[in-house]
């Protein structure tokens, strides 16, 4: 065509017309730190497993959340999922159930018999770990994956530390238990067990570096005056005789004295052992007890009871005497000098543990302060090549972050094998809910309704998911807001008047094309998850 | 189906894409291979609200017409930042003639498809609020009433943006503009003045109208869809912040948008040969001072001293308007 | 074919013969009668392909036009008076804009006082536009210059007005001939655009263009109407061949041969001034007359030429450039510029005020004598002028002009109060 002259233009020419020289601000993909990352202790990149599970991708799922820790399936079912209380949808709605989603997984895994993708070829180092609780597994299992040959010992009879001797089989199931330590034997983790350790020295011979994960097994006692035929117990060794098939006899009436998670386990458990009344004796106030809000529920469900500002003072002739305590004006418990009777035919001490440390008495150097091994930020301890973690270095003693401890320490043993320093990658800044536009989640309007429903079909005809649980699990995974990391919405792509927004296809995110682009900034206002920012232009 | 209780994120949401379900059924948008109708490099201020309503709306309409669309185009912002000499950013035949007559140059492109057989070929016009409820009025009726086979988007922006910020007969109540200051007894710009277009376009009785807003791409998508699934005159009113005519931050543009609906100051419903056959109810209502106080033109309102009377009578528009479209949530 | 035929008829026929795709029609006296037959014609079939559009008014009338014309389709209106003013908006863009528009002027006066007779006023108003404006004398001719202009706009890219008296034409009854359908289709091929609205080959039409190339567009603009001063003796030429009759072109000279002096003028009342000269030739003055076909372009070396020898000029108006004088006087006397030759601007005919025989046979005596002013007015009654400006100097509040011209020449408007 002859085009007239000026007043007729070719198709999109502006192209010509470089816009980006406007910008006083540019925008910037980022990865903000989802607050259910930061608050988790064995550091799962939750957001980043729910991203797969979403699609309904549950292999892709699994195999993230495996990157990080070894047991989702009881991770899943003990953890007490920080991760849910930092969860930005709870101030939306309600937080996503992360545990329901990891312990689908979990099981999923299970069923079908899924191993880690890549294991690193054995090399010629052999690591110890002492303990083969959640984080000597933890530990062996990582540096299983990085191609470290593992011994675990355990003077138990059977693997799984505080996970299978603590904690009560209702709330962990031990098929449940032995599939996840299996898989990591399976992976070629070797397990000794019945195997005590009595000098750790003289057991490091032919090991390059040591892992220690002895938990925290021996009773914390109090001295209380016991009469003729009083029964007190320590709930730790009730727990273990329990698993180890030899329950104890408690009688109708059991008094639980402590505050802690395990003082619930112990009262729960005493229940199931035929209890006809189970109480709890805890010298604060239902508000200050440290134990798990949720067990307390179900305990209070269960129909446990609880005598709160009391402490215990002494059993005999089949009860227990409490005082009543008060709360002083810093809110600590002072006695008041008034006494009372509870009829109980056992007592049973939950007042905490302590580790088991004579193996250590010849490491030179070692450095144990208020009963734990103190460590550095790379879990070692004052020894080289000594490493520890769990319950046995100062720590909140959850299984969650002793699985953590087990995964640090890993790559730090295998840092320090190679002579080199494990630098942890600076966190990213935390996806706080005011960097989400939370207007983009939202109840499913009816009119997508039909869409969602090929969406649902679409990821649940997939074989592996079967059932009500498989389609729950999928649509709590798409709870999830994604917080700080672009989940590829197509937002930015869509609101940017300048088309300056490149769309890399699936799975490629986005680019920003700075030819074009204004800095106006509605690519960062508009991004439900926060994963834009505005930077000034440098010129 | 039943409702379902459980909120998600992806699927059945406001975002542009979801990468969950079928490429199908995302919005065009979200697509890869856009037309990107109005291409980059148009001049257009930061975060220009009309400049996202013209490729959204051209965009949807150009996958509806298989890509065969041209476009008459009204003076004003649209028309000045899209097409100055040398360039243009325009991939689809485009014209502009003049302020007043994108109506009747429409109608005539459409009598020209018409007679040369070539009828799968669509036609629109489009202007802004003054080239359609103002100084292109008499030829937008014209067009309605003929029942010629255009569809007319107005890009509303509530003023004469192009100019200056001068007041149009779509600039809302007690907004400043630089013909209505902010000054005198009753600031801004005078209440019981202004015209409803799409009801006007209504009274025509053509096959359909609607409103829409950049803030539900949805929404405009659906409509524009379905407008050009129809032959005969047809009309859509797409609401679209100016960040530099509203003083709203330009990354506030959709925000604004959003307000601007859930507040019911813009409602946003459809209707078919004169009668009203649908309204989007209310997300988030919100009362119209979220909405006022992103802008500066509202500015008067607040301060130290807010004028809770005129704010009242603002919501008391809001008010009639869901009432009268019915945009309150269902139970 | 002969047929006895109203002018509008004639002119319809003859637009129809050309095929117009999209024919948009707003009524406005005396233009009416034209799109009324069009209206028929494309009811009936006799014109097919055609889509016939009732606008709401003569700016949408030349928009629709606009539209239909960048998307291919050869496209008219027609209109005169205010009607063209309103669409003066129009008029300026479908030139600059290049679209190959014809459109009929059924030439009126502009009010206020309204007024519906005949002047050139509403066509001198767009002389500027960019338009090619070609005035008729006659209804053949009327007819005959709509068939030229659909081939000379489409050549150049360029609206063509065809500007022909309302009334004294338009509504004249004449005998006139109607070209052969098979000569038009070959004197008038399909339109072929130079820029079309087309989804296979987009474009952007009607861009903003600032100061850098503005006199630029503007300059190939005129370059058109000086490319038009070729074409338009062409095509006439090429008419005449074909339709075995002379209508078109540039300028029409007529008895210039010894003429002291020469009429100039527009439109159909060079058939008035040719008869007048007849009769004064026969009295022995040497008087002659150059009618102007083609306004716009203005052929400044063909009228100088036609003119070059006479002793004076005098230019017949039907239009007055209030404050100045006449528009086409300005054409005539750069034409003349240099040549010392004496120019008279008549003003005559204005709302439709008949221009007789007698009048001018006194006005051209009188011209012989060299008793012209430079501005003179034909016929005005100067009693009537000066009572208006006695009543003026007065009182203040003297009343409406045009009702106290209507009292004191005692028409019937005025015993109506």
């Amino acid at each position: 065509m002859k085009k007239p002259f000026a007043i007729t233009l070719d198709p999109g020419s502006s192209l010509a017309n470089h816009t980006g020289s406007w910008r006083t601000e540019r925008p910037v993909y980022v990865d903000r730190l989802p607050p259910c990352n930061c608050a988790c202790p064995a550091g799962e990149d939750i957001q980043g497993w729910l991203y797969h599970a979403e699609g309904g991708d549950y292999r892709r799922a699994w195999e993230a959340l495996m990157k990080n820790n070894p047991f989702p399936a009881i991770m899943g079912r003990v953890c007490y999922h920080p991760c849910e209380a930092a969860c930005n949808r709870g101030k939306l709605d309600e937080a996503v159930g992360i545990h329901a989603v990891e312990r689908f997984l979990g099981d999923l895994a299970i069923r079908e018999g899924w191993l880690p993708g890549k294991i690193a070829e054995p090399g010629a180092k052999r690591i110890l770990v002492v303990g083969s609780g959640p984080s000597g597994l933890s530990c062996a299992y990582h540096l299983c994956l990085m191609g470290h040959r593992v011994i675990v010992m355990d003077s138990a009879k059977a693997a799984g530390g505080m996970m299978r001797y603590g904690i009560p089989k209702y709330r962990l199931p031990r098929d449940v238990l032995d599939a996840e330590i299996s898989r990591i034997e399976r992976m070629g983790v070797e397990l000794r067990l019945n195997s005590k350790i009595d000098d750790l020295m003289a057991a490091m011979a032919g090991f390059d570096a040591a892992f220690l994960a002895v938990g925290a097994h021996l009773a914390r006692r109090t001295d209380i005056p016991a009469g003729d035929a009083s029964r007190i117990l320590d709930a730790v060794s009730l727990l273990h005789d329990l698993e180890d098939g030899s329950p104890p006899m408690l009688g109708r009436r059991v008094v639980v004295y402590g505050g802690g998670n395990t003082a619930l386990d112990v009262a729960r458990t005493a229940k199931r052992l035929g209890a006809l009344e189970s109480l709890i004796v805890y010298r604060r106030t239902k508000e200050q007890m440290p134990a798990h809000e949720s067990e307390l529920n179900e305990a209070l469900e269960e129909g446990i009871l609880f005598k709160w500002l009391s402490t215990v003072k002494a059993m005999a002739g089949g009860s227990v005497t409490v005082e009543k305590m008060t709360l002083d004006e810093t809110g600590f418990p002072k006695p008041t000098g008034e006494f009372e009777k509870i009829e109980a035919d056992s007592l049973v001490l939950a007042l905490g543990q302590e580790s088991e440390l004579d193996l250590l008495r010849n490491v030179p150097d070692l450095e144990i302060e208020k009963g734990t091994v103190k460590v550095n930020r790379s879990m070692m301890t004052s020894h080289p090549g000594i490493f520890a973690g769990g319950d046995m270095v100062p720590s909140d003693r959850t299984v969650t972050s002793a699985v953590g401890h087990g995964k640090k320490a890993a790559k730090n043993i295998s840092a320090w094998l190679r002579n080199e320093t494990c630098i942890a990658p600076e966190k990213h800044e935390i996806a706080g809910f005011d960097k989400m536009n939370t207007w983009y989640y939202s109840d499913a309007p009816r009119t997508i309704q039909p869409e969602l429903d090929i969406a649902r079909r679409g990821s649940t005809f997939d074989e592996v998911v079967k059932g009500l649980t498989g389609e729950n699990a999928l649509f709590e995974a798409r709870r999830c807001l994604s917080c700080g990391n672009c989940f590829e919405c197509d937002n930015c792509y869509g609101v940017c008047p300048d088309n300056a927004v490149i769309k890399l296809g699936p799975g490629l995110r986005f680019a920003f094309d700075y030819d074009y682009c204004k800095g106006c900034g509605l690519c960062a206002s508009e991004c439900p998850c926060g994963a834009i920012k505005m930077i000034p232009e440098s010129i | 189906m039943s409702l379902q209780p459980i909120k998600f994120y992806q699927t059945g949401t406001f975002t542009v894409g979801n990468r969950l379900l079928d490429e199908s059924q995302r919005t065009v948008q979200a697509n890869m291979r856009r037309t990107n109708s109005l291409n980059s490099g148009h001049r257009a201020c930061q975060g220009c609200g009309e400049a996202l309503g013209a490729r959204y709306a051209i965009d949807a309409a150009m996958q509806a017409a298989g890509n065969r669309l041209i476009a008459a185009n009204a003076t004003g912002c649209l028309e000045v930042f899209s097409t100055p000499y040398p360039e243009t950013s325009w991939q689809i035949p485009w014209m502009h003639s003049l302020f007043g007559n994108a109506a009747s140059v429409a109608t005539g492109i459409a009598a020209a498809l018409k007679v040369k057989g070539r009828q799968d070929v669509r036609v629109i016009a489009q202007g802004g609020d003054g080239g359609t409820t103002d100084i292109g009025f008499a030829c937008l009726s014209g067009m309605f009433e003929r029942n010629d086979d255009v569809l007319y988007i107005c890009y509303d922006n509530e003023a004469y943006m192009n100019t200056g910020v001068q007041r149009s007969s779509a600039t809302p109540p007690a907004a400043r503009t630089a013909t209505t200051p902010a000054a005198g007894a009753h600031p801004g710009n005078i209440f019981g003045t202004g015209k409803n277009v799409p009801l006007i376009a209504m009274a025509h009785r053509i096959p359909y109208v609607a409103t829409a807003s950049v803030a539900n791409l949805h929404d405009l998508e659906a409509k524009v869809k379905k407008a050009m699934a129809i032959h005969g005159a047809r009309y859509i009113h797409i609401h679209v912040p100016c960040p530099l005519g509203w003083g709203s931050h330009p990354s506030d543009t959709l925000k604004v948008a959003r307000f601007a609906v859930e507040s019911g100051l813009f409602p946003l419903f459809e209707a078919e040969h004169g009668e009203i056959t649908a309204s989007q109810p209310l997300r988030k209502k919100a009362p119209v001072e979220a909405y006022l106080k992103l802008q500066k033109r509202f500015a008067h309102l607040f301060g130290e001293k807010p004028d809770r009377d005129t704010i009242a009578m603002i919501q008391a528009i809001a008010d009639r308007n869901i009432e009268k479209f019915g945009l309150d949530s269902p139970p | 074919m002969l047929q006895q035929l109203e002018g509008s008829r004639a002119i319809a026929q003859g637009i129809a013969l050309c095929k117009p795709e999209v024919v948009c029609a707003y009524p406005i006296t005396p233009q009416t009668h034209i799109v009324e037959a069009l209206a028929e014609m494309v009811r009936t079939g006799e014109l097919a392909n055609c889509e016939f559009i009732n606008v709401e008014s003569e700016f949408a009338a030349l928009s629709v036009a606009i539209g239909a014309s960048a998307a291919g389709a050869r496209s008219y209106t027609a209109t005169a008076s205010q009607g063209l003013l309103y669409m003066c908006e129009a008029v300026y863009n479908a030139a600059g804009l290049g679209l190959p528009i014809v459109m009929t002027i059924g030439n009126r006066a502009i009010g206020a006082p309204i007024n519906i007779w005949n002047d050139h006023s509403d066509s001198m108003a767009m002389r500027d536009a960019g338009w090619i404006q070609l005035y008729a004398e006659t209804n053949q001719e009327a007819l005959d210059l709509h068939i030229q202009a659909f081939k000379l706009a489409e050549a150049l890219s360029c609206p063509v007005m065809v500007c022909v008296d309302g009334f004294i034409l338009t509504h004249a009854y004449e005998r006139i001939e109607i070209p052969d359908k098979r000569d038009v289709d070959a004197f008038l091929p399909p339109y072929d655009p130079v820029q079309v609205l087309d989804c296979n080959d987009p474009v952007s039409i009607g861009a903003m263009v600032g100061p850098e190339a503005f006199a630029e567009v503007k300059y190939l603009q005129h370059r058109k109407q000086l490319r038009a001063l070729e074409l338009i003796p062409e095509i006439a030429s090429a008419f005449s061949a074909r339709f075995k009759r002379d209508s078109g072109g540039l300028v029409k000279p007529y008895r210039l041969e010894d003429a002291e002096t020469i009429v100039v003028a527009l439109g159909s009342m060079n058939g008035t001034i040719k008869d007048v000269i007849d009769e004064m030739r026969n009295e022995g003055h040497a008087m002659g007359s150059l009618a102007i076909v083609s306004f716009r372009p203005f052929p400044l070396d063909e009228v100088r030429a036609a003119l070059v020898d006479a002793k004076r000029i005098v230019i017949l108006e039907k239009s007055l450039s209030v404050g100045l004088g006449g528009p086409l006087s300005d054409g005539v006397r750069k034409s003349l510029s240099g040549t010392g030759i004496k120019g008279h601007t008549v003003i005559a005919g204005l709302g439709g005020r008949a221009i007789t025989r007698k009048s001018l046979m006194d006005l051209f005596v009188k011209a012989e004598k060299d008793e012209l002013e430079l501005l003179n007015f034909l016929d005005l009654d100067l009693d009537i002028v000066n009572g208006q400006l006695e009543r003026e100097k007065e009182t203040r509040r003297s009343g409406p002009v045009a009702e106290n011209v209507l009292k004191s020449i005692g028409t019937v408007a005025s015993r109506i109060a």
